[in-house]
């Protein structure tokens, strides 16, 4: 269907020499699973149609089959190179519907590790965007950033990639010094390699000249096409789930950061929003771990929604119980019959989960609000007049993930 | 040198030869959908470094390539994509299946995801994973170089009897034939046929 | 009350329903109501309350759940970007063919989100410039999330040639 796309074209004069060229779905510079149709007049972008789907793996479903905690499992792997943020955006929604009030370590925990999957996120983008764009140097300076805060994520949960780390009403465990002191470490030299990917990239002429002015998108459209995150504000649109309805522990931690905005509406506009953001969530995450309250990490066992730990289940009646009832398949949780929506900010934007649950312990319909997939739309409007070589500036600049893309 | 060699010792040093030639030199082709490629360029950066095991050249070009790591999830969609990338290598060629989606479907036992994709293709490594660390993919990459070095033959012998279905054995399908929605996918032109 | 109430109430007498939860405020326009009321209204809503974002369109099937009445439901929020209010407008649909009025005339970002719903359960937007399958192939017939598809399928993710080793 879409390499129908000339056909379709009104009666344009030059229509004749128009040609139609697929890139993708496996593409060095998509980095991602997607697929572009894109009719060409010589090196000039005439029309674009994307086409999606090829890694759409049914996350939506199983979000009915699996239960809230099990889900989280799933959830990481959507945005993956953010995997921790997710988990965050999953059981906010989850907490929300069950009225759940975390314990203030808790909410600590999950801010600098949310926080710290911002960075990582962009790390990449920005990475990628300027490898496409012929600097492979800053790539390798943020791949070397990522790999710290892997270290932060294994140390924590054991797992360096996917950390499945959040559960209902905590976390998997309590963390120990030795995260805290990479953190710290994190935090320290964290300013250094930003300011070489700033020293790289900033003043690169063709990096910049590859960037600027190029897909511009109006804050107009960027509030008609849905946009949020840091593509909306580099329009223009000043709006942060993290300021607007503080969420975590941000309430308490609203001096250490501002939202950085632009109002080119190009690609560098967003590349310097990213990097802006990242000095912010650096700065959040050095006061918050400097603040991280004592006490329990998780709600109080008494109140059946959290998974006792082991010493719980092998050493006490009420332990076992509870740990009994949670993981039996026609027990769990008591929902309410409603639906409830909750959003927090990732790095792509506006992450939300509509959670509608029938009274068990899964959710009747899992819907996620994915911001890749409402971003990916923006571009026939971005490329369309732009050049080929144009494409992979765009598609950078956009962060496009195709397993959030696609679910 | 009076001694008389039999054809076949000759052969099979030039054979020997051949194989350590090729396997220290496995240029990667990366078929990289989710996740997994992610720690698939992890691994080609600087603290894992896979050239020192002579398998940085990525190219994204299948024609340049002998080894197609499959790294994240195989969906409908992509399955006649990934086979005529697979047709279009030149041998002698191998494949690597990283990561549990790739080899067996991981968490996503669902409508859309092929349940690993020995199903569709042959598959000589699969690394375990979800996803596998990079020193794991490194671990294969020289399993696959000691798997060169011993089978392999300079006109690529070895490959010509494997004739045979080497995948696990297929799931019942639980509808009859004629009703399947979705038809064999066509490799050869990279589409999908509707059967009726 | 919320001021969008009023305008709402003014113009469309007892054609939708209230209900909250938590801090979600949510409109329902019943199977009966909502082909002929959802667009007017996503419009009022649009230019005279200053909900000038659609964020989320989305679908659910109430097939068996507790106390549903009709069948299909398509979420759309919207969001006031000066002041950060939201509001969700449930719009429902039966079989045997669900149909609902696109959103498209008055917000570009429905485009995609309204084909993903119309691709994952078969409801058709009338008026939507390009409603065509978006993620899963173009010869697939079923509609994967609809509650009485099985979460394995009906084995299409296995009909695929096979490739040996000695004919590749
Ligand atoms: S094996 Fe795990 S990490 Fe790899 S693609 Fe599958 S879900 Fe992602």
């Amino acid at each position: 269907m879409p390499l129908e796309a000339v056909a379709q074209l009104d009666d344009a004069p030059e229509r004749e020499f128009l040609y139609t060229l697929n890139f993708g779905p496996q593409h060095p510079a998509t980095h991602t699973t997607l697929r572009l149709v894109l009719t060409l007049n010589g090196e000039t972008i005439v029309k674009a149609v994307p086409d999606i789907g090829y890694l759409h793996s049914g996350f939506e479903k199983l979000g009915e089959d699996l239960d809230f905690n099990q889900y989280v499992t799933v959830v990481d792997r959507m945005n993956y190179i953010s995997p921790f943020a997710n988990e965050v955006s999953w059981h906010t929604a989850v907490e929300k519907l069950l009225d759940i009030e975390l314990t203030p370590r808790c909410q600590y925990l999950r801010t600098i590790l949310a926080e710290l999957a911002r960075i990582s996120d962009h790390l990449l983008c920005i990475g990628a965007a300027a490898l496409d764009l012929g600097g492979l140097t800053a790539f390798l300076y943020a791949f070397n950033e990522r790999e710290k805060i892997y270290n932060v994520f294994e140390a924590a949960s054991g797992q360096r990639f996917h950390p499945g780390y959040s559960r209902v009403g905590g976390l998997m465990n309590d963390i120990t010094d030795d995260v805290v002191e990479l953190v710290r470490h994190f935090v320290r030299t964290f300013p250094k390699a930003h300011s070489d990917v700033v020293r790289l990239l900033n003043r690169n002429r063709i990096f910049v000249d590859r960037t600027k002015d190029v897909g511009i998108l109006s804050k107009a459209e960027a509030i008609n096409r849905s946009v949020t995150g840091p593509i909306a504000r580099a329009s223009g649109v000043v709006r942060d789930l993290r300021k607007d309805q503080p969420y975590l522990a941000y309430p308490e931690l609203q001096d250490t950061f501002k939202v950085s905005c632009a109002t080119g509406g190009d690609c560098l506009a967003r590349y310097l929003v990213r990097m802006e953001e990242m000095i912010q969530s650096a700065n959040i995450i050095a006061a918050a771990v400097e603040n991280i309250p004592a006490g329990p990490v998780n709600v109080d066992l008494e109140d059946k929604l959290t998974i006792p730990d082991k010493q719980a289940t092998y050493r006490s009646i009420e332990g076992l119980i509870q740990h009994f009832e949670l993981f039996m398949w026609n027990r769990r949780w008591k929902t309410p019959i409603n639906e409830v929506y909750a959003a927090t900010e990732t790095a792509n934007g506006e992450l939300g989960y509509y959670i509608v649950a029938d009274g068990s312990g899964k959710a009747w319909r899992a819907r996620t609000r994915p911001p890749s997939f409402i971003h990916f739309a923006l571009f026939p409007h971005m490329a369309e007049g732009h050049q080929i070589s144009d494409v992979p500036a765009i598609l950078g600049s956009l962060n496009i993930i195709a397993a959030e893309l696609d679910r | 040198m009076a001694l008389k060699l039999d054809d076949n010792i000759f052969i099979a040093q030039l054979d020997g030869l051949a194989s350590w030639v090729r396997k220290n030199s496995l240029w990667p082709m990366p078929f990289a959908t989710a996740c997994c490629g992610i720690e698939l360029m992890a691994t080609a950066s600087s603290r894992y470094d896979i050239a020192r095991f002579g398998s940085e050249a990525m190219r994204f070009s299948p024609r340049q390539c002998d080894v197609m790591i499959v790294a994240g999830r195989v969906v409908m969609k992509m399955v006649p994509v990934m086979q005529r990338i697979w047709l279009q290598m030149s041998e002698p060629k191998w494949c690597i299946s990283m990561g549990a989606c790739a080899s067996s479907g991981g968490v996503f036992d669902t409508y859309s995801v092929v349940q690993g994709i020995d199903r569709f293709l042959p598959v000589d490594v699969y690394v375990p994973g979800c996803p596998p660390r990079p020193e794991q993919l490194i671990r294969a990459v020289l399993d696959l170089q000691e798997k060169v070095q011993r089978t392999g033959t300079i006109n690529a012998r070895e490959f010509r009897d494997r004739d045979h279905y080497e995948g696990p054995t297929p799931l019942a399908t639980e509808l009859p034939v004629e009703e399947l929605v979705v038809a064999p996918g066509n490799y050869r032109t990279g589409t999908r046929l509707r059967l009726n | 009350m919320p001021a969008y109430l009023d305008v709402l109430n003014a113009k469309f007498p007892n054609a939708f329903t209230t209900s909250a939860f938590r801090d979600n405020q949510r409109v329902q326009l019943d199977a009966e109501t909502a082909p002929r009321v959802l667009f007017p209204l996503l419009r009022t809503l649009k230019e005279q309350c200053g909900f000038d974002m659609l964020f989320e369109v989305g679908g659910i099937d109430y097939l068996h759940y507790p106390d549903a009445v009709d069948r299909y439901c398509v979420v759309y929020g919207v969001l006031n970007t000066t002041t950060g209010e939201r509001l969700f407008v449930k719009a429902f649909a039966n079989d045997p063919d669900p149909v609902l009025p696109s959103a498209v005339p008055l917000w570009e970002g429905a485009n995609w989100m309204e084909r993903e719903v119309f691709d994952m359960y078969g409801i058709a937007f009338t008026d939507h410039p390009d409603l065509r399958r978006i993620l899963m192939p173009e010869e697939y017939t079923s509609f994967p999330l609809r509650k009485d598809y099985p979460l394995r399928g009906h084995g299409e993710r296995h009909n695929f040639q096979h490739l040996t080793r000695a004919e590749s």
